[in-house]
């Protein structure tokens, strides 16, 4: 399935497990600097990536995620088994949340995740099954950081 | 391979080749080739953990002898406020300035005057400066190329405005130029430094071309000298106060100093490589916006923390808060005047002349298709590792490991954990051979005895 060209790693990550979170994205961003790909794109993958795996670590029991990157493309797919969204048009509103309490103590629950992910990527992708789980894709265009 | 500069030597005579260097680093920029310890030029970052770390004492940092001052035909001491906690509670910086002149410096200033005016333009900066948040401090020679090395992108968030040690070098030359009718690079000013990482500063500066300071000699070399110096020093001249002591300078002693004497709401003040790292790897993923100033040291507690500096760095750190406390108290009398460093702060007098600029790690291939190949590569020989980060192949962990390999830098045969496999090979070759050694052995009369035996043992 992967294409030739193509790097490909896949990454766990375990809901509520806050000790080791932001780890993923951590490692990402050190295959993303490995490779070469420019510093500032750098950034809004790690911004982007970093996101989707505290929302995983917040509101699913497990997930995983999918980097694969080709002369052309840097995609990230996260898929995970939890609540999921019940409303994500509202989901993707700035500042909307439904973190708790306790997490909001910990800096997090601003509802700035899912637009943030939007914001960093350029093409952003999102399904949901309430009760199921969650599964979003973005993609970033190296070519696209060259032009603008 | 590159050009930068560093100030930390490995002797290879002295190098035991026991690896305490090479798990340090927090860059990974040492390897252990041939059982001696080599340093990644471009990786390396000037920290010192090794210097620390090394039981050979193999490792050493590069500071000038005190004898370079003989090259100048007038010489001034600026220590870092560092200096003024060597001592115990009754030396006051007074004393420490006369001191270092009695040791036969023609002057010694007080850099904490120029740190205090220096904290007011950080205040202005913080003000004024609409740009990414947090700014980052650029006191710290080592965070400095830390952020330009691993973390590029962070390099916007650092101060443009010069450290206090360059203007202080560059303002006392002129001014002692031209009060004594001399040329300024007749004048030589030197750092008295609390870590190796200010020399690399001095001799080749993270932003632009020259520094304004001509040396840095280690507090641990001039320390005895000084305390000679002080105590030949009489009553009238030792001047033993704090008396001209601007407390917002004094702080830049310490982590923390800075944020606590400005009184600054939203900031953080951090020390240590791997705690420093931590808040680094936030601000990129955008967890600190809300942050206005960071300041970050290398060395725990800040500069007095230095691996130059001789007292107990807990018992140093203390001192200064108690200086601190008692200048509190006094409210401020010795520092600069503000409406002065407002005017020179708009006519560009205290920004660095030169720009930052990112220096990132280089990839492991220049064009993007053979740097993905060569990353698959990496992937595989990774995978055939035992991924215990043993070191004993003298990379620092496997990835670092799978990566020199691709690179060409290493074999997978200095791999420990292959050698069994590598065994396995060979003794399976071995045993096809004595097998066959063995079938030519069975028509001599050996064989013949030993097919006997197994008659006798059937019966």
């Amino acid at each position: 399935m992967t294409r030739d060209d193509e790097f490909r790693q896949t990454f766990k990550i375990k809901g509520r497990d806050f000790s080791h979170a932001g780890g993923v994205s951590t490692e990402i961003k050190e295959i993303l600097q490995e490779i070469g790909i420019p510093t500032q794109l750098i950034r809004r993958v790690a911004i982007a990536s970093y996101e989707a795996e505290m929302n995983v670590v917040m509101y699913a029991q497990q997930g995983k995620l999918i980097l694969s990157i080709n002369p052309e493309t840097i995609q990230i797919e996260v898929e995970d088994k939890g609540q999921g969204i019940k409303d994500i048009e509202l989901a993707m509103q700035e500042g909307y949340s439904t973190a708790t309490e306790e997490m909001r103590e910990m800096g997090f629950g601003a509802g700035m995740g899912l637009p943030n992910i939007k914001k960093n990527s350029h093409v952003f992708l999102i399904t949901s099954t309430p009760g199921v789980g969650t599964y979003l894709k973005m993609i970033f265009y190296l070519d696209h950081e060259k032009a603008s | 391979m590159t050009d930068y500069f560093h100030t930390i030597r490995i002797d290879p005579a002295k190098c035991q080749g026991r690896m305490s260097c090479l798990r340090v680093c927090p860059t990974q920029a040492i390897r252990v080739r041939g059982g001696k310890a080599r340093m990644l030029e471009d990786r390396c970052i000037d920290c010192g953990e090794c210097i620390t770390a090394c039981k050979s004492g193999a490792i050493l940092p590069l500071t000038d002898p005190v004898g370079e001052l003989t090259k100048f035909r007038y010489t001034i001491a600026i220590p870092t406020p560092a200096l003024y906690a060597q001592f115990g509670q009754d030396i006051l910086p007074g004393k420490i300035l006369s001191g270092l002149r009695r040791l036969g410096f023609d002057d010694a200033f007080d850099l904490a005057h120029t740190c205090g005016e220096v904290s007011f333009v950080i205040q202005e900066y913080l003000k004024e400066n609409k740009g990414p948040r947090p700014i980052i401090s650029n006191v710290c020679p080592t965070i400095v190329r830390l952020i330009q090395v691993k973390y590029p992108s962070l390099v916007e968030h650092v101060t443009p405005i010069d450290i206090p040690r360059e203007i202080a070098g560059r303002e006392i030359k002129k001014k002692k130029a031209k009060q004594l009718g001399l040329k300024e690079k007749e004048i030589g000013a030197f750092y008295i430094t609390p870590c190796p990482v200010k020399m690399l500063s001095i001799k080749q500066p993270a932003e632009k071309g020259k520094s304004h300071l001509d040396g840095a000699i280690s507090i641990s070399d001039i320390y005895g000298p000084l305390l000679s110096a002080m105590e030949t020093l009489d009553k009238t001249e030792e001047n033993n106060s704090l008396e001209n002591i601007c407390l917002l300078g004094l702080g830049w002693a310490i982590a923390g100093g800075i944020r606590r004497t400005l009184k600054l709401k939203n900031s953080l003040a951090v020390s240590g490589i791997t705690e420093i790292i931590k808040v680094f790897e936030d601000i990129e993923r955008g967890k600190l916006k809300h942050i206005d100033f960071i300041e970050a040291y290398s060395c725990p507690q800040g500069c007095v923390g230095g691996s130059l500096t001789v007292e107990n760095l807990y018992i140093s750190y203390n001192k200064i808060l108690q200086l601190l406390e008692t200048l509190e108290l006094e409210k401020v009398k010795a520092c600069p005047d503000i409406v002065e460093i407002r005017k020179r702060y708009r006519s560009g007098y205290y920004f660095i002349e030169g720009k930052l600029k990112p220096r990132p790690l280089k990839p492991l291939y220049e064009d993007l298709s053979t740097a993905i190949q060569k990353k698959k590569e990496k992937e595989k020989i990774y995978n055939l590792l035992p991924q215990i980060d043993c070191g004993v192949c003298g990379s620092p962990t496997c990835q670092a490991f799978a990566e020199d390999v691709v690179r060409g830098e290493a074999n997978l045969t200095d791999c420990f954990a292959l050698v069994p496999e590598k065994f396995k090979e060979l003794s399976q070759e071995l045993i096809k051979l004595l097998n066959k050694t063995a079938q030519s052995f069975s028509k001599s009369p050996l064989g013949s005895k030993s097919s006997s035996s197994r008659k006798k043992g059937g019966q």
